[in-house]
C-alpha cells in the first residue's frame, strides 16, 4: 500500500490505491449488468444471470472476463443516453475441470440481451481465440434478438458470428445452452454449432415468434407450443437435450465437458477408472431372448460394456429406435451408436438416420473412436417415409459412416438385415473390427420374408412353406455365412464384449487412415 | 446311499437340494419346464429332463412326467422340495411302483396329517394340546352356538377343507356365531364343494410357532427346535426366526415333546414341521403339520448346524438317526427374509421381468456373522409369471437375536437388484421397527404396523448425517479424480472447495469434506449455528459405477444402494429413499433461485408410436397407473413394442383395442 501512494504516474494526484478503488468500483456497476430490479425479474423467471450461470459452468474462481467496460456506440434514438458496460453479453474464459473454455453468456438484463455491434464483437473476440488456441466454445443463449436501434450494424454482427461459427465447425467443440428466448438472427448461431441444449419452460427457439405466425399464417401457437424444449427435443430434434432449470444444464454441461476433445487435434481425454477393461457381464449371455420377436433394452449393452455404467445420451427423446452418445472404455471417450429394438424393432428410418449421421460425423470430427451395436431388421417402409426421402437420409448415414476414418468397432448383437446391414458400419464401409455374437444373423430378410419370396409358387402350402423358412433360417440365421467370407472378424461371447471392445480400440489407437484430397465432400443434405 | 438323485422341484429349494447332495457325492437330475431351460437350477444340476410347458399343471405337477425322468435317468430316489408334489400322497405311492425312493415321509404319514379334521384327531389322540373346539359335524346354528358357549369366546368359525382364510369366521358373541355359521358355510361350499364346518376357541393377537421334527425308519423322532413365523401378510410368511423369543426352556421342550409325540403317533420318518398357533402367554396349540421341507428350515438348520436336507436323504437310504434328541443344541440366533418380486410401493403387486441386476451380499461366515442366501435366479434371469415370485431367502445368523438383525439388515442393503420391483425396501425398514426388535409380535404385525401400505422410513437425525456425509464423500471421490482428466492447462491443478451443501430429503446439510482417493474421507458436519461439529470418518473402496457402496462410517459397516440422477445419486439405506445432490456453496446459494415446478401434466392421451397392430391392452378405463407400468402392447415390424407410462396417473378411457391397425399418433387410451 505504501509502494502504491508512492507511485503517482498519473500525475493527476489520483493514487494506485484510488485507481484500484475506481477499478473495483467500475466492476461492481459492470457486475451488476442491468441492475438489481432486473437482476430480480430475472430469477423471478426461475432464470439465472448471465454471471450466476458462467459461476456454475467453470471451475470455481477459473473465470477471467474479457471487456467487461465495452459498451455500444449507437447514437440513434437516444440510445446514447443508455449505456451499460458489458452491453449485454459476458465473455471470457476459465476451465472446466482444468480443462480451458471459452464462453459467451447473453446477459438478458441489459438491453434483453439483444446484439449490437460491440455486443457482436465482445463475442467474435472470444470465437477468435477460442479457434486460434484451440479450446472448446460455449455460448448461454438468453436473449431478445438483434438490437433494433442499430440496424444493419447488429445485423453485420451476426453475419460474423455466423462466419465463425462455421469455420470452427470441426475444430473445436461449440456447444450452445439455450436458457432464455432465443429467436430471430439469434438462432442461427447455435444451429450451428455441435450441440444445443434446452432448459424446460423457460427457453425457446424459433425463427419467427408467435406474432409474426399469427400474421403471416393466421395460426394462434405459444412461444412454448411453437419452440419450447419438448418441441426440439422430441420433434423438430434441433435440440439434444433438455433440462429442467439452469443449475441442472449447466453442471451437465461440465459432465459433457468431460467427455469431448479440446480439438480436432487433441485426441480424447482420459479419466483414469478402475473399472476393470476384462470385466466379464455373464448377464448379456441371456441379453438377447429366445423369441426372435421380443424386444430387449439395448441400453442395458451399453450400460454393462463401458466405464462405470456412465452414458452421455445425445438427442435421447428423438428417434428412439437409435441410441446416440458419449461414454468411456479404459477412461477414453468413445461414442456409441446403437439400435433399439425396444423402439420400432430398432428400425432404421428417416429421423434415426439423419440422428446418427451427424452424431458419426461429430465424432469423426474430433477423433473420437465409434463402437456401434446392430441390431437392425432394416429400414422402415411405407409412403411416409419415401416421401420424407428415407433415401437420402439414409444415405446420410451410410455416407458418415463410409467417410469416418476414426477407428470404427462394431458389434452384430441379432439383426443386420438388407441395406441396414451395409451402413451400420459394416467391414464393407470401413468398419476396422466386426464382432459378432452368436446370436447374429446377417441376411438380406427375415427368414419368412426371404422364403415367401424365393418360394412364391409354395405360399398356397403353408407346410411346405414353413420347411422353406426352417431351412433359410437354418443356412442365414447366424453369423457364420458373414464369418465365412470375412465380413465378420470374430464371433465373441456376449459376456466378453467389454473386454474384446477394449482390446479391440486399444490396437486401434494408432489408426492411420487418409480420404483422398478433396475440397470437401458432398453429402446428401 | 443313492447314487444318484432327482430333484422334482425348480427354484431355490431345487438349487438348495443339489448343494446338499452334489457334498455327499451324489449325482443330481432337475426337471424343467419351458420357462426354465436355462434356469439356475438346470444349470447346476449333473443332468436335466425337460418335462413340458411352463403351466405347472402340465409339468412340475405331473407325477408320471416326474417318473418317468427318474426312471429315464436312472434316479435311485426323489427328493421333492415343497409345493408341487412335495405333499401329495400318490407321489410316494408312485414312485414306490417304479422302485424309486422317495426323499420324504411315507405316504401313509402324508395322509394322515394332510386333512385338517383327521390330523386334529390325531394330535388328541397322541394327547397334543389342541385348539379348545368341536371336532365333530355341526348340524345347525343352535348346535354352533352351543358349542361357542362352551369353548368360551371369541370363537373361530373354519371349512374343514379349508385353507387360506376361506370360509372363515370370528364371532365374538353368541349372537355373530349365527351369521358367522351361515354365511362359512356357503364360503366353503363356493370354495371347496363341502360345507362342513368346524368350531374352535379363537387365540387373540396370535403367534406361529413352529416345531422341526426329524425321524427316520426305525422309530426315531428327536426334535431341532422352533420357528417362529408370525411377520406374515396375508397368511404369506415374510419373516422367520430361530429361535421364537416368545418361547422359555420349559415351553420350548413341551412344545418339542408334543411335536415328536405326534410325529411318531403317525409313523413319521423325515423332516417335517408341526405348527402350533401360541398366544402371548406361551400357550400353545395345535395347527397343522407340514410333512415336507420347510422354505424357512435354514434358520434351523444356522442354529444346530445340522442339514437337514442330509438327513432327509439319510433318513430315506434307511439310516438309521445318528443325532440324538440330547445332541440337539440351539446356537445364537436366526432370520430369514423372503425376497420376493413385488412392489412394495403399490400394494406388493407382483413384478415380472429380466434381472438386470443381481447382485446378493456376500455368503460366508466373518466375526461370528454369517450370511447365507438360498436362491435359483441369476443376474440376466428371468422372473417370470408362472411359479412362485420368491426370488431369495436371505438369512443371517449370530449370536443375538438383534444382532441377527442387524446383520440382516446390513446383508439387505447390500441386496442389489434391478429390473424388477422387490420387497427389500420393505424388508429393510421392517429391521427398523421396534416392535419387531423388541420380539413383540403376532400375526397381525404387517396388519397393524403398516394399515396404509408400506412407505419408505424418513431420513432423520443420526442417519440423515450418515447418508449425507457418504453422499459427500462419493461427491469428494468424483471430484478429487476429474483433477486427474487429461488435456488440463499447466499450472496449479484445480481446486475444489472443502465447503459442501448436501442437499437430501427436503434438507441443506453443511460440510466440509477432505481426503484423497485411496484414504479415509472426512466429512465435518456444520451444526445450525454454522460452527463445525461433528466430524465423520468415511472409509470405503466403493467406486463409481458400482451399485451398492459398501464401507464404515466412524467404524460402523453400512452398504448402502447408489443410483446415478443427473447431477446427483439416490440412496437407499435401512427403508430410505432419498435423493441426495452434492452441492458447492455457491450451487447451494444459487440452486435456492431454481423454481419449484408442479409435475407438468401428463400428457392426457397415450398415442401410437408408430403404425401398427395392438396386441394388447393392459388397462382398464378407471385405472391407476404408475411410471413405467405396462400399458399396451403394439407390433410393429412384426417386434412388440411396450408402451409404459411416463408418470403416475389415472386412465379415464380406453380408445382402442387389441388386434386394432393403428395408425402413427392414433390415440390408444386417454388419461384423467
Amino acid at each position: 500500500m505504501r509502494l502504491c501512494q508512492q507511485i503517482d504516474t498519473f500525475g493527476s494526484g489520483h493514487t494506485m490505491k484510488d485507481i484500484i478503488a475506481e477499478l473495483e468500483r467500475r466492476r461492481d456497476i459492470a457486475r451488476l449488468g442491468g441492475g438489481q430490479p432486473r437482476i430480480d425479474a430475472q430469477h423471478g423467471k426461475g432464470k439465472l444471470t448471465a454471471r450466476e450461470r458462467i459461476d456454475l459452468l467453470m471451475d470455481e474462481n477459473s473465470f477471467e472476463e474479457f471487456d467487461m467496460f465495452v459498451e455500444h456506440r449507437s447514437t440513434d434514438f437516444g440510445m446514447e443516453k443508455t449505456k451499460v458496460p458489458g452491453d449485454g453479453v459476458v465473455t471470457g474464459w476459465g476451465t472446466i475441470n482444468g480443462r480451458t473454455v471459452y464462453v459467451f453468456a447473453k446477459d438478458f438484463t441489459v438491453f434483453g440481451g439483444s446484439l449490437s455491434e460491440a455486443h457482436a464483437r465482445k463475442i467474435t473476440k472470444i470465437q477468435d481465440m477460442a479457434l486460434q488456441n484451440r479450446c472448446p466454445i460455449i455460448g448461454l443463449f438468453d436473449a431478445g434478438g438483434a438490437r433494433i436501434q442499430e440496424g444493419v450494424a447488429a445485423l453485420g454482427g451476426y453475419g460474423e458470428v455466423f462466419l465463425r461459427n462455421t469455420l470452427t465447425s470441426g475444430v473445436v467443440p461449440q456447444i450452445s445452452v439455450i436458457m432464455g428466448p432465443c429467436a430471430g438472427g439469434d438462432v442461427y448461431s447455435p444451429a450451428m454449432t455441435d450441440f444445443i441444449f434446452m432448459v424446460r419452460d423457460t427457453s425457446y427457439m424459433f425463427v419467427t415468434g408467435p406474432d409474426v405466425v399469427k400474421t403471416v399464417t393466421n395460426e394462434t401457437v405459444t412461444a412454448e407450443e411453437l419452440g419450447g424444449a419438448k418441441v426440439h427435443t422430441t420433434r423438430s430434434s434441433i435440440a439434444d437435450r433438455a433440462y429442467e432449470n439452469d443449475l441442472e444444464a449447466l453442471l451437465q454441461m461440465r459432465r459433457l465437458m468431460d467427455f469431448l476433445p479440446l480439438n480436432n487435434k487433441s485426441g480424447v481425454p482420459v479419466l483414469p477408472t478402475r473399472d476393470p477393461a476384462d470385466r466379464v457381464e455373464l448377464s448379456l449371455d441371456t441379453l438377447i431372448p429366445d423369441n426372435p420377436n421380443k424386444p430387449y433394452d439395448i441400453k442395458e449393452l451399453i450400460l454393462k460394456v463401458v466405464d462405470e455404467a456412465d452414458f452421455f445420451e445425445i438427442q435421447d427423446q428423438f428417434a428412439k429406435n437409435i441410441v446416440t452418445g458419449f461414454a468411456r472404455i479404459e477412461g477414453r471417450t468413445i461414442g456409441i451408436v446403437a439400435n433399439q429394438p425396444m423402439i420400432l424393432a430398432g428400425v432404421l428410418d428417416s429421423d434415426a438416420s439423419r440422428k446418427a449421421a451427424r452424431f458419426v460425423r461429430f465424432c469423426d470430427c474430433f477423433e473420437i473412436p465409434i463402437v456401434t451395436f446392430v441390431d437392425v431388421p432394416g429400414f422402415l417402409p411405407g409412403t411416409a417415409q419415401e416421401y420424407g426421402g428415407l433415401i437420402k437420409h439414409g444415405a446420410k448415414l451410410l455416407f458418415a459412416y463410409a467417410e469416418a476414418t476414426v477407428p470404427k468397432v462394431t458389434l452384430i448383437t441379432r439383426k443386420a438385415y438388407g441395406g441396414a446391414y451395409d451402413v451400420m458400419s459394416s467391414k464393407h464401409i470401413r468398419g476396422d473390427v466386426n464382432y459378432a455374437w452368436p446370436s447374429a444373423e446377417i441376411a438380406v430378410m427375415g427368414a419368412k420374408g426371404a422364403a415367401e419370396i424365393l418360394y412364391r409358387s409354395e405360399l398356397a402350402d403353408p407346410e411346405k412353406l414353413e420347411k422353406r423358412i426352417a431351412d433359410y433360417k437354418e443356412r442365414f440365421a447366424n453369423p457364420f455365412i458373414a464369418a465365412e467370407r470375412g465380413y465378420i472378424d470374430e464371433v465373441i461371447l456376449p459376456r466378453n464384449t467389454r473386454r474384446r471392445l477394449a482390446r479391440a480400440l486399444n490396437m486401434l489407437r494408432g489408426k492411420e487412415v487418409t480420404n483422398p484430397w478433396k475440397k470437401h465432400d458432398n453429402i446428401p443434405l | 446311499m443313492f447314487k444318484k438323485i432327482l430333484i422334482a422341484n425348480r427354484g431355490e429349494i431345487a438349487c438348495r437340494v443339489i448343494k446338499t447332495a452334489r457334498l455327499m457325492g451324489i449325482k443330481t437330475v432337475a426337471v424343467f419346464s419351458d420357462a426354465d431351460r436355462e434356469a439356475m437350477h438346470v444349470e447346476m444340476a449333473d443332468e436335466a429332463v425337460h418335462i413340458g410347458p411352463a403351466a405347472a399343471a402340465q409339468s412340475y405337477l405331473v407325477i408320471d412326467k416326474i417318473v418317468e425322468a427318474a426312471t429315464r435317468t436312472g434316479a435311485e430316489a426323489v427328493h421333492p422340495g415343497y409345493g408341487f408334489l412335495s405333499e401329495r400322497e400318490a407321489f410316494p405311492v408312485a414312485l414306490a411302483k417304479a422302485g424309486i425312493v422317495f426323499i420324504g415321509p411315507n405316504p401313509k404319514a402324508i395322509a394322515a396329517m394332510g386333512d385338517k379334521i383327521e390330523s386334529k384327531k390325531a394330535a388328541n389322540a397322541a394327547k397334543v394340546s389342541t385348539v379348545p373346539g368341536y371336532l365333530g359335524e355341526i348340524a345347525d346354528i343352535a348346535q354352533a352356538a352351543k358349542i361357542a358357549d362352551e369353548i368360551g369366546y371369541p370363537v373361530m368359525i373354519k371349512a374343514s377343507a379349508g385353507g387360506g382364510g376361506k370360509g372363515m369366521r370370528i364371532a365374538y358373541s353368541r349372537a355373530e356365531v349365527a351369521d358367522g355359521y351361515t354365511s362359512s358355510r356357503s364360503e366353503a361350499k363356493a370354495s371347496f364343494g363341502d360345507d362342513r364346518v368346524f368350531i374352535e376357541k379363537f387365540i387373540v393377537n396370535p403367534r406361529h410357532i413352529e416345531i422341526q421334527v426329524l425321524g427316520d425308519k426305525h422309530g426315531n423322532v428327536i426334535h431341532l427346535g422352533e420357528r417362529e413365523c408370525s411377520i406374515q401378510r396375508r397368511n404369506q410368511k415374510v419373516i422367520e426366526e430361530a429361535p421364537s423369543p416368545l418361547l422359555d426352556e420349559k415351553t420350548r421342550a413341551a412344545m418339542g415333546a408334543q411335536a415328536v409325540a405326534l410325529a411318531k403317533a403317525v409313523g413319521y420318518d423325515s423332516a417335517g414341521t408341526v405348527e402350533f398357533v401360541a398366544g402371548q402367554d406361551r400357550s400353545f396349540f395345535f395347527l397343522e403339520m407340514n410333512t415336507r421341507l420347510q422354505v424357512e428350515h435354514p434358520v434351523t438348520e444356522l442354529i444346530t448346524g445340522i442339514d437337514l436336507v442330509e438327513q432327509m436323504i439319510r433318513v430315506a437310504a434307511g439310516e438309521p438317526l445318528r443325532i440324538k434328541q440330547a445332541d440337539v443344541k440351539l446356537k445364537g440366533w436366526a432370520v430369514e427374509s423372503r425376497i420376493y418380486a413385488e412392489d412394495p410401493y403399490r400394494n406388493f403387486l407382483p413384478s415380472i421381468g429380466r434381472l438386470v441386476k443381481y447382485r446378493p451380499p456376500r455368503e460366508g461366515v466373518a466375526n461370528g456373522i454369517t450370511v447365507r442366501n438360498d436362491t435359483g435366479v441369476g443376474e440376466g434371469g428371468e422372473i417370470s409369471l408362472f411359479y412362485d415370485p420368491m426370488i431369495a431367502k436371505l438369512v443371517t445368523h449370530a449370536g443375538t437375536r438383534l444382532a441377527a438383525i442387524d446383520a440382516q439388515a446390513e446383508a439387505l442393503d447390500a441386496f442389489c437388484i434391478e429390473g424388477i420391483q422387490h420387497n427389500i425396501p420393505f424388508l429393510t425398514s421392517l429391521m427398523q421397527h421396534p416392535r419387531w426388535r423388541m420380539g413383540k409380535i403376532s400375526t397381525g404385525f404387517i396388519k397393524e404396523e403398516f394399515p396404509d401400505g408400506f412407505q419408505p422410513r424418513p431420513a432423520v437425525g443420526a442417519e440423515l448425517e450418515l447418508l449425507a456425509g457418504v453422499a459427500a464423500s462419493i461427491d469428494h471421490l468424483n471430484n478429487n479424480r476429474r483433477r486427474d482428466i487429461t488435456g488440463q492447462m499447466g499450472g496449479p491443478n484445480v481446486r475444489f472447495a472443502a465447503r459442501r451443501v448436501v442437499h437430501l430429503a427436503g434438507r441443506a446439510l453443511a460440510m466440509d469434506v477432505a481426503g484423497h482417493i485411496g484414504h479415509p474421507t472426512y466429512v465435518t458436519l456444520l451444526d445450525a449455528k454454522g460452527t463445525l461439529g461433528r466430524s465423520l470418518e468415511i472409509v470405503s473402496a466403493w467406486w463409481p459405477g458400482e451399485p451398492v457402496w459398501t464401507g464404515t462410517i466412524n467404524g460402523q459397516p453400512a452398504a448402502i444402494q447408489v443410483r446415478n440422477v443427473l447431477n446427483g445419486f439416490d440412496l437407499a439405506y435401512r427403508g430410505i429413499q432419498a435423493r441426495a445432490h452434492v452441492f458447492t456453496e455457491r450451487e447451494a446459494a444459487l440452486a435456492a433461485l431454481m423454481p419449484a415446478k408442479v409435475a407438468a401434466d401428463m400428457s392426457k392421451f397415450l398415442l401410437c408410436p408408430m403404425p401398427g397392430l395392438v396386441k394388447a391392452i393392459h388397462v382398464k378405463a378407471g385405472q391407476d397407473v404408475k411410471a413405467g407400468d405396462n400399458l399396451a402392447v403394439v407390433e410393429a415390424m412384426k417386434m412388440e413394442n411396450i408402451l409404459r407410462a411416463e408418470r403416475d396417473g389415472r386412465v379415464s378411457s380406453v380408445k382402442a383395442k387389441e388386434g386394432d391397425s393403428l395408425a402413427v399418433d392414433a390415440v390408444i387410451l386417454e388419461f384423467a
